[in-house]
């Protein structure tokens, strides 16, 4: 019997600098949070940490992000790694990120549709709707938005009103007054799915750069396997946080002479 | 190596563990980190001892999952031990007597490894029993120091009435010590500064400030569970699996005990309370 629930797929893009598991929290409570809609299965869940071009102060390079994010979610079921944006040359803009893996999984699912004896496809029924591809993020990426120069107005657009957003309360940020401050987000509001974590978890990658530097412990703030790459590899010191400085990111370059309006019109 | 000039430290958690959580075993390494950042301490060993089912906790599930969960939680942990005596006892056991136990067994250990030296162990009585005679500086000891490591929940609790003995805490913080972590929203220096008995042993109480909020209370994993959301990276994954394995933590394993009196308030309410 084919179920009326969407198929979805949740996608993070951001640094991983590393990875930890408040970003694999996010996951499970999009996925629970999406389930109890009633209106989605989510099927699959995607981790695309940045490439190097994106210029961050601190950023390691991709190779060790992306081995260390395979070492975290070697025990997830549905949560994988791709590695197709940090390969990409240049920068890439989240939306043609979000494109790329969209193509991708109506790909699959049309692949499927034509195999329904196949019991472990993900789109196990012909009949059930087409997959949709959701971009998984904490109530700062939201704010991120009313930075200028950082997205191009037809992007944030696209991403919500094409996509859809599915957005984890973090701290103190309220995610809802960010909806509210944007015309674009609030137009698109019934595709942006507000999360509540109940639980204060302030763990960001920022904190564990910094601990790491100083010899302070992040035993259970980051997988066991990732915190013994780290220490194999000599990744985080003062060095390493000191790369990039006084660069500019990518995004501000590469769209700087693209007409920029403010979001709040 | 050893450095001669830093006294070793063990450090005892208390609490219900029910379940044990991340921020749990995050606490022994901040604690640990802080410490041994000071210069003055070794910290050689930590101990997590779950309470026993006699303390009539609301939501306490039995005592053999909940040490069985907190093994699993450490079995990566390298300094890290769970100590099952106080969960074994029929009876609830006030937090002074089972730092007294652990710490008992402590030196008994620390004699039993030295060369037969009776001297050196008569300087070592000596030498402690002068430090429970002096009551308010901190003094580095020959030897070992067992301190109890708390979260500010813990310390603020000993102005609940009837919670705790007075004697208890004087010997907690005077005698022992105290390694008090910070969980959000709490201030224990204030708290400290508010109360005469922590003021006076104030050299013994160790804070330690979170430089990350991590709020994951045991009370709101058992609501996660309850609602069948997932705890994942909340605790370790080995715990997560027992957890679901044995199906524990539901809406009737929070009642349980719901309409029973905790058993501190029992013990001490209690018009002949023999301590």
């Amino acid at each position: 019997m084919a179920s009326c629930r969407v198929p979805l797929v949740l996608l993070a893009c951001g640094s991983f600098n590393p990875i930890t598991n408040q970003h694999m929290r996010l996951f499970e409570l999009a996925r629970d949070h999406m389930h109890s809609t009633g209106r989605f299965e989510v099927v699959g869940g995607i981790v695309s940490p940045v490439s190097d071009g994106y210029g961050k102060q601190g950023l390691v390079p991709a190779k060790h992000r992306i081995s260390m994010a395979k070492l975290a979610l070697q025990s997830s079921n549905w949560v994988t790694v791709d590695e197709w944006e940090s390969q990409q040359p240049d920068w890439t803009e989240t939306v043609v990120t979000m494109r790329y893996h969209h193509g991708r999984i109506l790909k699959e699912y049309e692949q499927s549709a034509g195999r329904h004896s196949d019991a472990s496809e993900k789109f196990a029924s012909p009949s059930s709707p087409f997959p949709q591809l959701k971009l998984l993020c904490g109530a700062d990426f939201l704010s991120s938005f009313k930075i200028p120069g950082l997205w191009l107005d037809d992007h944030v657009e696209e991403l919500v009103q094409r996509f859809g957003l599915v957005c984890v309360s973090r701290g103190s940020l309220q995610p809802e007054r960010a909806v509210h401050e944007s015309d674009t987000l609030f137009r698109h509001r019934r595709n942006v799915f507000l999360v509540r974590e109940w639980v204060r978890n302030e763990t960001s990658a920022t904190e564990i750069r910094r601990a790491l530097r100083r010899d302070q412990s992040v035993k259970y703030l980051i997988p066991d396997s990732v915190i013994e790459y780290i220490h194999q590899h000599e990744l985080y010191t003062e060095d390493s946080e000191r790369r990039n400085e006084g660069t500019a990111l990518r995004p501000l370059i590469k769209q700087a002479h693209q007409p920029i309006k403010s979001l709040d019109d | 190596m050893e450095n001669p000039t830093t006294s070793k430290v063990v450090l005892l958690a208390c609490g219900s563990f029910n379940p044990i959580t991340n921020m749990h075993l995050r606490m022994f390494e901040l604690a640990r980190d802080h410490l041994e950042d000071t210069g003055q301490y070794s910290v050689i060993k930590g101990i997590i001892s779950p309470v026993g089912d006699a303390y009539k906790k609301k939501g306490l599930i039995e005592a053999s999952h909940r040490v069985e969960m907190a093994r699993l939680a450490t079995e990566s942990s390298e300094w890290i031990t769970v100590d099952s005596w106080e969960s074994q006892q029929s009876d609830w056991v006030e937090t002074s007597k089972v730092i007294r136990h652990h710490y008992e067994e402590l030196l008994a250990r620390e004699h039993n490894r030295d060369d037969v030296d009776t001297i050196k162990y008569t300087k070592k009585r000596r030498i402690e029993e002068n430090y429970i005679a002096s009551s308010v500086h901190h003094r580095k000891r020959d030897g070992p120091q067992l301190m109890l490591l708390c979260g500010a929940d813990v310390l603020e609790s000993f102005g609940i009435p009837n919670l705790w003995k007075q004697e208890d805490i004087a010997e907690i913080v005077g005698r022992y010590g105290l390694v008090c972590v910070t969980r959000s929203g709490g201030d224990p220096h204030k708290f400290i500064n508010q109360s005469d008995d922590l003021w006076k042993y104030r050299k013994n109480i160790h804070v330690v400030h979170e430089w990350v909020t991590n709020d994951i209370s045991a009370t709101h994993v058992r609501r996660a569970l309850r609602r069948g959301r997932s705890v994942r990276y909340l605790l370790p994954e080995s715990v997560v699996r027992y957890v679901q394995e044995h199906s524990l933590y539901s809406a009737e394993s929070e009642q349980k005990n719901a309409d029973v009196v905790l058993a501190p308030f029992q013990k001490y309410s209690d018009a002949s309370t023999s301590g």
